[in-house]
C-alpha cells in the first residue's frame, strides 16, 4: 500500500490497512536499533522539531532517539504554556518553525486537538506526541506493536486498559488501534475516571479490576495523575491501590497465564502497580520503551516519505 | 504491441549460477571467511541459491544473509513510487569477511552504492566483491562488477525484467521496451 | 425621499399579506400596499421575483462596543446589520462597562446616537456587574431607555435575587430574557457533553446545566407573573419544557440561534473554534428538536446571537477559543437554507420568528409592513445561492459558524426609515 499522510493527528483517522502498513514498517526498522552502528541515512539532511509545551522526557527522547537513527537533525524546543502567559501563539510558533526549513514537527499540547489547529496553518508535517485528554498516537502504535510480538496477533485478542481513562489519551489511541485491529478492548477504572458515553468507542466496562484481568491476555495499565483534573473528585492513592493496583495476587487469579503487563510510563510503583509485578516477566514495560523507537522511526519515515508521493 | 525477448531461461540462469559459484570460490580459494549478502528482494534469492550451489559443491555451509536498501538510496525523494521498507537479516558478523554482494542486475550503479553504504555500518569486511545475474551498462558511478553472468548491452529506453521462482513464479529473464510499459 | 417598490411578493404575518404587491414609501413611512400602483417616485425598485418583509429584529445581539471596539462597534455591527436585513437590534449588557446603570445607558445611548445605522434598543443588567450579587436600578433603566433586563452570559443564580428582579420587570412591564445554565454544572466545558467529547477529549457542557435552569427559571416567573423569554435554545428537555409551560399558560417566549437548528456537535470534530459557541452546539435529535419546537409555534424567535470575537482569540487551541460566533450577515440566509427551503416552515412563520415575534415581545412598533408605520423593509431574492466567506463579512470580526457553506437566499435592498441603506449589486 501507499502512504499518503502528511500528519499523524491520531489512530481514529487510520484504517486497518494504514495501521497495519506502520507496524510493518516498524518491525523493519527494529533490526537498525541492534546493529553496531544504529543509524541509516534515510532522513539525512532532514530536520525534526520536538516542540514540546509538556515537559516529557521519555516521549521526547524516544522521538529524539529515533529522528537521529535516521539521520535527522533534531531541534528540541520546551515551550512555555499556561493559560495565564500569553507567549507566542501555536500558529505562530509552527510558522516560524516552517521558516527555518523544518521538515516535521512533532507537537506535544496540553490541549486537545492542538495538532489539528496546528496542521491546518503548517504545509510541514505534524506528528501528535500527545494532545490533552485526545490522542498519544505513536504510545498506542507502540502499545499495539508489543502486543503483537508477543501474541503473533491482535485480532482476538483481549486487553484491558485500566486507570483513568476520562482523561487518557493513551487510552484512546489505544482503544481506536486495539479495536480496529480485531481486539477486544475493556476498559476498567472507578466511575468517575471512565468518560461519558465510551461504550460507543467498542469497549466493555467494568468497575471490577478482577473481572478484567481475569479473560485478559494483557492489561495496559495507565499512570494516575491525580494531579490532573481539579475539578472531579479523585480517589486517594492508597484506597485506589487497594482497589485497582494490578499486584501478583490479581495476576494469579487470571484465566491467562502467560498475561502480558505494560504500562506507558513512568510507573507509580504502589499506586496502580505493585513494584514486584513491574519487575516480573510479565512485565514487557521495557521492551514497549525498545519498540516506541522503531515505531517512531516508521512514523518520520512514512510521514517524511508522503510529500514525494502527492 | 508488447516487445519481449527471452535472454534467459530456467536452464541457463542455472548454468550461469553454477558457474558464478565455481568462480567465487576460485577466486577466493574455497569457502573460508565466505559470506553472501543479497540486495532485496531478487538479489536475495540469487544469494540464497548460491548458498546452496556453494555447500553442494564445497560440501561447506556459508553464511547467507539479506539486505534491503531502501534506507540507503539517495533517490528517496525521485522515486514516484513509494517504497516500502523491509527488514535488513544479517545475523552474523561481516568483520574480516569476503563479502560477496549479490544483486539481479547491475544498471547505473547507484542501488549497489547504497549496498556499500548499509554494510560498513554492518562491521569492517576484508573485502566486498560484487556479482551480478545480469549487466546491462550505463554506469553513472565508478562501479563495477567482480562475477557477472551476463552482459546485455542495451539502450536506455529499455528495461531489464527478472523473474524468480520464489517471487514470479518463473525463472527468466526478459527486454522490455520502456514506452510499452504502463507509466 | 419617494420610493416605489413594484411587482414584488410581500410577505407581513402581521396584516396577513402573502402576494404580489407595489409599495409606497414617502417621507420615511410606508403610505400604500396595492396591486399596481402607479404613483411617480425618485427611486423605483422592480421587484419582480423577490420577496419583500420588514425589516428583521434581532433581539440577541453584541455589539462590544463600549469596551471591546478592537471586536465590534456599533457603527460596524449595525452596517453589517443591514446587510443581513437586520434593520432593529436588542444590544446585550455584556459590554465594559456593562450596561447596568444610567450613567452606561446614557454613554450608550451616545454612542447609538452618533455612530448607529440600524434602529438599536438597549437591554439592562439584572445585577450589578452582572456579577449575581446585587439588583440594578431597574425603573430608572427603564426610563432611561431599557426595554428588556438580562445578565446574559450568565444566569442568576440566586434564586431569590432572581425573584426580585422578575417582580419588579412585571411591575415595569418588560420582559426578562433568561440565559438558562447552572455554571455549576457547565463549568469548565467547551462542547457538548456526548460521546463526540469523550472522542475528541475535550470538557463537556451538559445538556442539564441548561433545561434545568430553564425550569427553575419557569417557577420563578410563575410565581412572580412576569414575562420571561428564554434565549438561545440549544437541547430538546429545554424545548419541551417550554412547550409544557406554554400549555399552563405561564407568559413565556423562546428563542434559538441559527446554528441550533442547522449544526450539530460532529462540527466540533476538527476543534474548529468557530463551533465553539455557548450553549454548544447539540447533538442531531436536538437540533431536529428545535426544528420542530419551531414548526410548532414553541420556539417564538429566531436571533442570532452575534457575538463578534478577533482573529486572534479564535485561533488558538479549542479550549482556550473565545465562544460564540457572529450572525447578523447570515442568519436569514440560514434560516431560508435550513428552514424555508425543506419545507419546515412557510415563509410567514418565517417573517413572524425574524420580525414580528420578537416586536411583540419587546413592545416595540417593528416587524409589521402596516401603512403608516416607519418604512424597514427587507428586499430579498430567495433563489440566490451565495458561499459565506470571511471576505464577504461587514462586521470586524469572521468568526462565523458557517464559512465556506453554501446559503440560499440574499438581501438585495435593506429599507430603514424609508432610506436604501444597503443596495447589493443586482
Amino acid at each position: 500500500m501507499k502512504w499518503t499522510r502528511k500528519d499523524l493527528l491520531g489512530l481514529e483517522y487510520l484504517s486497518k490497512e494504514e495501521l497495519e502498513f506502520i507496524l510493518a514498517t516498524a518491525d523493519s526498522f527494529k533490526e537498525v536499533s541492534t546493529r553496531e552502528i544504529k543509524k541509516v541515512p534515510a532522513l539525512r539532511g532532514k530536520t525534526v522539531v520536538n516542540l514540546f509545551y509538556e515537559p516529557s522526557t521519555r516521549t521526547r527522547v524516544s522521538f529524539e532517539v529515533a529522528a537521529k537513527r535516521l539521520s535527522a537533525d533534531v531541534i528540541n524546543i520546551a515551550a512555555e504554556t499556561s493559560s495565564v502567559k500569553k507567549g507566542e501563539t501555536l500558529i505562530d510558533t509552527g510558522k516560524n518553525i516552517q521558516a527555518l526549513k523544518a521538515d516535521i514537527i512533532v507537537l506535544r499540547n496540553s490541549f486537545s486537538g492542538s495538532p489539528f489547529l496546528l496542521s491546518r496553518h503548517v504545509d510541514i508535517s505534524v506528528i501528535n506526541a500527545g494532545d490533552g485528554w485526545h490522542e498519544h498516537p505513536t504510545q498506542a502504535l507502540l502499545d499495539i506493536f508489543t502486543l503483537k510480538e508477543k501474541f503473533g496477533r491482535i485480532e482476538g485478542l483481549n486487553v484491558s486498559i485500566v486507570g483513568d481513562i476520562a482523561h487518557s489519551r493513551v487510552a484512546r489511541s489505544n482503544i481506536w488501534g486495539l479495536t480496529k485491529l480485531g481486539a477486544k478492548v475493556t476498559v476498567c477504572a472507578p466511575p468517575m475516571l471512565i468518560p461519558y458515553a465510551i461504550e460507543e468507542m467498542g469497549v466493555r466496562i467494568t468497575h471490577d479490576i478482577d473481572e478484567a484481568l481475569y479473560e485478559a491476555d494483557a492489561v495496559n495499565v495507565l499512570r494516575m495523575q491525580f494531579e490532573r483534573d481539579q475539578q472531579n473528585a479523585f480517589p486517594e492513592h492508597i484506597d485506589y491501590f487497594r482497589q485497582y493496583g494490578i499486584t501478583r495476587e490479581r495476576l494469579d487469579k487470571a484465566k491467562n497465564k502467560n498475561l502480558i503487563v505494560m504500562h506507558p510510563g513512568p510507573i507509580n510503583r504502589g499506586i496502580e502497580l505493585a513494584s514486584e509485578v513491574a519487575d516480573c516477566p510479565q512485565s514487557v514495560i521495557l521492551e514497549q520503551v525498545t519498540n516506541g523507537i522503531a515505531v517512531r522511526m516508521a512514523v518520520l519515515f512514512l510521514v517524511s516519505q508522503s510529500e514525494n508521493s502527492q | 504491441m508488447k516487445e519481449k525477448t527471452k535472454i534467459l531461461d530456467k536452464e541457463s540462469i542455472n548454468r550461469i549460477l553454477n558457474r558464478m559459484a565455481h568462480e567465487i570460490l576460485e577466486k577466493n580459494k574455497g569457502t573460508g571467511e565466505l559470506c553472501i549478502i543479497g540486495i532485496r528482494t531478487h538479489g536475495a534469492f540469487l544469494a540464497s541459491r548460491m548458498g546452496t550451489r556453494i555447500k553442494l559443491i564445497e560440501n561447506k555451509e556459508v553464511p547467507v544473509g539479506i539486505l534491503d536498501i531502501t534506507l540507503y538510496r539517495d533517490d528517496l525523494t525521485l522515486i514516484s513510487s513509494q517504497p516500502v521498507v523491509h527488514k535488513t537479516e544479517i545475523d552474523f558478523d561481516i568483520t574480516g569477511k569476503h563479502v560477496i554482494l549479490v544483486d539481479d542486475v547491475l544498471y547505473t550503479g547507484r542501488t549497489v552504492r547504497a549496498a556499500l553504504d548499509a554494510l560498513v555500518d554492518f562491521g569492517r569486511p576484508t573485502t566486498i566483491q560484487l556479482a551480478v545475474l545480469i549487466d546491462r551498462g550505463h554506469r553513472e558511478l565508478p562501479i563495477r562488477p567482480d562475477y557477472v553472468g551476463k552482459n546485455i548491452p542495451t539502450a536506455q529506453q529499455e528495461t531489464i525484467e527478472v523473474r524468480m521462482e520464489e517471487s514470479e513464479g518463473i525463472d527468466e529473464v526478459v527486454i522490455i521496451e520502456k514506452s510499452h510499459l504502463p507509466s | 425621499m419617494k420610493i416605489l417598490i413594484k411587482n414584488c411578493r410581500v410577505i407581513d404575518p402581521a396584516h396577513t399579506i402573502d402576494g404580489i404587491r407595489d409599495i409606497f414609501i414617502d417621507k420615511k413611512k410606508i403610505v400604500r400596499i396595492a396591486e399596481h400602483l402607479s404613483l411617480s417616485a425618485d427611486r423605483v425598485i422592480e421587484g419582480a421575483g423577490k420577496i419583500a418583509i420588514p425589516g428583521l429584529v434581532d433581539m440577541h445581539v453584541h455589539l462590544r462596543e463600549p469596551g471591546r471596539e478592537d471586536k465590534e462597534t456599533i457603527a460596524s455591527g449595525t452596517a453589517a446589520a443591514l446587510k443581513g436585513g437586520v434593520t432593529s437590534i436588542l444590544v446585550m449588557p455584556n459590554t465594559n462597562p456593562a450596561i447596568d446603570s444610567p450613567q452606561s445607558i446614557r454613554l450608550l445611548k451616545n454612542i447609538i446616537k452618533n455612530t448607529a445605522c440600524s434602529h438599536v434598543y438597549i437591554s439592562g443588567a439584572i445585577t450589578k456587574m452582572r456579577a449575581g450579587e446585587s439588583l440594578t436600578d431597574i425603573p430608572r433603566m427603564v426610563r432611561e431607555g431599557v426595554i428588556a433586563i438580562t445578565d446574559d452570559g450568565a444566569s442568576v443564580d440566586n434564586p431569590v435575587l432572581f425573584s426580585k428582579a422578575m417582580k419588579v420587570a412585571g411591575r415595569m412591564n418588560i420582559p426578562v430574557i433568561c440565559h438558562c445554565e447552572d455554571k455549576k454544572m457547565s463549568g469548565g466545558g467547551v462542547m457538548n457533553l456526548s460521546f463526540t467529547s469523550t472522542r475528541l477529549g475535550l470538557r463537556g457542557i451538559s445538556r442539564e446545566s441548561e433545561y434545568t435552569r430553564v425550569e427553575r427559571d419557569i417557577k420563578l416567573a410563575e410565581k412572580s407573573g412576569c414575562r420571561i423569554h428564554i434565549a438561545h435554545v440549544s437541547c430538546s428537555e429545554s424545548v419541551d419544557i417550554i412547550a409544557q409551560a406554554k400549555k399552563r399558560k405561564i407568559r413565556i417566549t423562546a428563542e434559538t440561534a441559527p446554528h441550533y437548528f442547522s449544526l450539530d456537535e460532529e462540527f466540533v470534530s476538527e476543534y474548529d473554534a468557530n463551533k465553539k459557541m455557548n450553549p454548544p452546539l447539540r447533538e442531531k435529535h436536538d437540533v431536529r428538536a428545535i426544528r420542530q419546537g419551531i414548526k410548532d409555534g414553541i420556539i417564538d424567535v429566531i436571533a442570532s446571537d452575534h457575538a463578534p470575537h478577533t482573529e486572534n482569540e479564535k485561533s488558538v487551541e479549542f479550549d482556550r477559543a473565545e465562544f460564540g460566533v457572529i450572525g447578523l450577515e447570515t442568519e436569514l440566509s440560514v434560516a431560508i437554507t435550513y428552514l424555508v427551503s425543506p419545507g419546515i416552515i412557510g415563509w410567514a412563520e418565517l417573517v413572524s420568528l425574524l420580525t414580528y415575534n420578537p416586536s411583540k415581545i419587546l413592545g416595540i412598533d417593528k416587524g409589521s409592513l402596516g401603512v403608516g408605520k416607519e418604512a424597514d423593509i427587507v428586499i430579498l431574492d430567495p433563489d440566490k445561492e451565495w458561499t459565506v466567506n470571511k471576505e464577504t463579512f461587514i462586521s470586524k470580526s469572521k468568526n462565523s459558524a458557517f464559512l465556506g457553506q453554501k446559503l440560499k437566499g440574499s438581501v438585495n435592498y435593506t429599507i430603514r426609515g424609508g432610506e436604501i441603506v444597503y443596495a447589493n449589486g443586482t
